[in-house]
């Protein structure tokens, strides 16, 4: 807590205090606010219980399950390869680097790696999930107040990404590329030039977000000192991503662990801010979708040259043992501990995702908001729902 | 963590000079609780720990290593699937499996072992904790006190494994309904998809007829 700022501290104090100060100025009546499963704000069946004291919220719970598709169990009857077309939809607007932790996972127990040019272009397609992604969520976060013009410009954009994507891979949300030992295929001729391009636009949308947004005072005041996580909070419940970097922790995976990925061949920047405010938390994301837009040309301008897969048996067993890898993913740290008895498929895959540990700090967090803060919260929380419940 | 294949992995036996000291200030700091340990060389540590002290174990290395971002939690059933992966038809002779409990790394005793990973920040190392669930009573303390983001994990964990966790404020169910009947992540908890209907997908692994040729190597990802 020494690092918040004083003005996070009182605000935070304030939260706190909150509590204490139901029911002695004004004599309210308290009612049960049940938000979702069906519900604009959610962002899918993320169903909210919440009591009030007049607009206060006293207590409130998320219900998670509305979603469950069980892919921890699913994936001990499936084969390695065709578990990346599970994971695609854990996180579905940034499918793509889902499958990479799983594929590293299953790489590291089989000892292989990917060649160079492989690496790259997982690295870029990485980057570029995350920008489709985050973009939706720059988009999003105007509507929760009330500003329509922002998702228009965020869907018009995210468009382009979504395209190069379908470009490389064949698949606008569920690429199902990523291969254990490479990828499925390379790239398609001038997709480069057309991905350079895009990045440029990608920095324009960015550029007219923080224009609309971030100077702007509706959003300032819904945003600054609102839902204030602290360091040691945010570390106990393992917040990550753009989360944990807003509450003042540097610390990103893709800079912080060598995977055999492309991160560390460039150079770029990790977006901390001290706040830990709703403000901060958007305002990291808006950073870190212009910093990958960055990573991807400079990725662009040293790809190498050469195969996109290696040599793998036409049958993949996995040696038996236990492997766990985790990667920067648009929503946080999403990782797999994979385990392994030498068979044709994994034993358990226990599936780490951002999301649920993310949204496990809402019943703290939400102790003392007033109800429309409920809503910009959960949204500069960011969570997906298929990353909640699996 | 390192990449998994060193040039020189090959030619000696691979060390891991950071997790054997980390090692060596884990067993220092836990004392007897410390069972039994496996470094993953350039990955990870994974240590167990005696289940009477897994709550204790990870406030001690909170506090004095610095192991304060909590992972995950979960558990694993070490039991060979009886149903195996269902590829089989459903109307056949059961096939004989092998029902012989062995445990991954770090060893264990029982059949269930719950496991989580917590995380240095500053120096960015994570260990991954394990510990023995008892057969007959599968409780565990609880790590609610420790890191209170366990909560929910331990609530996923109760209904998907059924271990209780002693201390834990709230065992709800998380995902399924509140009557729901079984432990679906156990590995005698049928999936009843594969039940009725073999795996389709299952076509995938088997060679293609014609035998396989060189070139076509890469396809055999899909």
């Amino acid at each position: 807590m020494t690092i918040i700022g004083d003005r996070q501290q009182l605000a935070y104090i304030a939260s706190q205090a909150a509590d204490a100060r139901v029911n002695v100025e004004l004599e309210t009546e308290g009612m049960t606010l049940n938000i979702g499963p069906q519900h604009p704000a959610t962002h899918g069946t993320l169903r909210i219980i919440a009591r009030l004291d007049g607009e206060q919220v006293l207590w409130a719970e998320p219900s998670c399950g509305y979603m469950h598709r069980g892919y921890e169990k699913l994936t001990e009857v499936r084969t390695f390869p065709q578990v990346t077309a599970l994971v695609n939809r854990i996180d579905w607007l940034g499918s793509f680097a889902n499958e990479v932790p799983f594929i590293l996972a299953a790489e590291q127990l089989m000892e292989i790696e990917a060649p160079p040019r492989a690496q790259w272009i997982r690295t870029i397609l990485f980057e570029l999930s995350r920008i489709a992604n985050v973009s939706l969520f720059l988009g999003d976060l105007g509507v929760q107040l009330g500003a329509i013009t922002p998702v228009f410009f965020a869907f018009r954009d995210r468009e382009y990404v979504l395209n190069l994507i379908e470009g490389a891979t064949g698949g606008r949300f569920h690429p199902n590329f990523d291969r254990i030992g490479g990828l499925k295929d390379d790239l398609p001729a001038g997709w480069v030039d057309e991905t350079r391009a895009v990045m440029k636009k990608m920095r324009k949308f960015c550029d007219e977000i923080e224009n609309l947004l971030f100077g702007n005072e509706i959003f300032e005041s819904r945003t600054r000192g609102i839902g204030v996580i602290p360091r040691d909070v945010a570390l106990q419940y393992g917040m990550s991503g753009a989360n944990l970097r807003a509450s003042g922790v540097d610390w990103d995976l893709r800079r912080d662990q060598s995977l055999p990925m492309a991160w560390d061949k460039v150079d770029w920047k990790v977006w901390t801010h001290l706040d830990g405010d709703s403000y901060a938390r958007c305002w990291i994301r808006l950073q870190e979708t212009r910093e990958s837009t960055y990573i991807v040309e400079r990725l662009l301008d040293t790809l190498p040259s050469g195969p996109v897969m290696t040599k793998v048996p036409r049958i993949i067993k996995v040696p038996e043992g236990e492997a766990w890898v985790s990667t920067e993913n648009p929503l946080g740290e999403m990782g797999y501990y994979v385990v392994s008895k030498g068979d044709l498929g994994p034993f358990r895959v226990k599936i780490r995702s951002a999301s649920f540990n993310n949204i496990s700090i809402v019943p703290w967090l939400l102790k003392g908001v007033y109800v429309p803060d409920i809503i910009t919260i959960l949204a500069s929380l960011y969570f997906i729902l298929g990353d909640i419940d699996r | 963590m390192s990449s998994p294949t060193d040039s020189s992995a090959e030619a000696a036996p691979r060390h891991d000079a950071m997790r054997e000291q980390l090692l060596s200030d884990v067993s220092a700091c836990l004392g007897s609780a410390l069972l039994q340990s496996h470094i993953n060389v350039g990955n990870d540590l994974c240590v167990r720990v005696a289940t009477d002290t897994w709550a204790t174990s990870a406030a001690a290395l909170k506090t004095s290593l610095g192991f304060d971002y909590f992972c995950f939690l979960s558990a694993i059933d070490w039991l060979p699937s009886p149903f195996g992966k269902g590829e089989e038809d459903p109307t056949a002779e059961p096939v004989e499996r092998d029902t012989e409990i062995k445990q991954g790394l770090a060893g264990g005793e029982t059949r269930l072992q719950v496991f989580a990973r917590i995380v240095n920040h500053r120096t960015h190392v994570g260990i991954t904790m394990k510990a023995d669930v008892p057969d007959a009573t599968p409780v565990v303390p609880s790590w609610v006190s420790v890191f209170t983001g366990a909560n929910w994990h331990e609530r996923e964990a109760h209904e998907m494994f059924g271990i209780s966790f002693a201390g834990h404020p709230d065992l709800r169910n998380m995902y399924l309904p509140t009557d729901f009947e079984g432990h679906p992540l156990r590995k005698d908890f049928p999936l009843l998809a594969r039940m009725v209907k073999p795996w389709p997908g299952i076509v995938d692994v088997e060679p293609l007829p014609g035998g396989g040729d060189e070139d076509d190597a890469e396809g055999s990802a899909e």
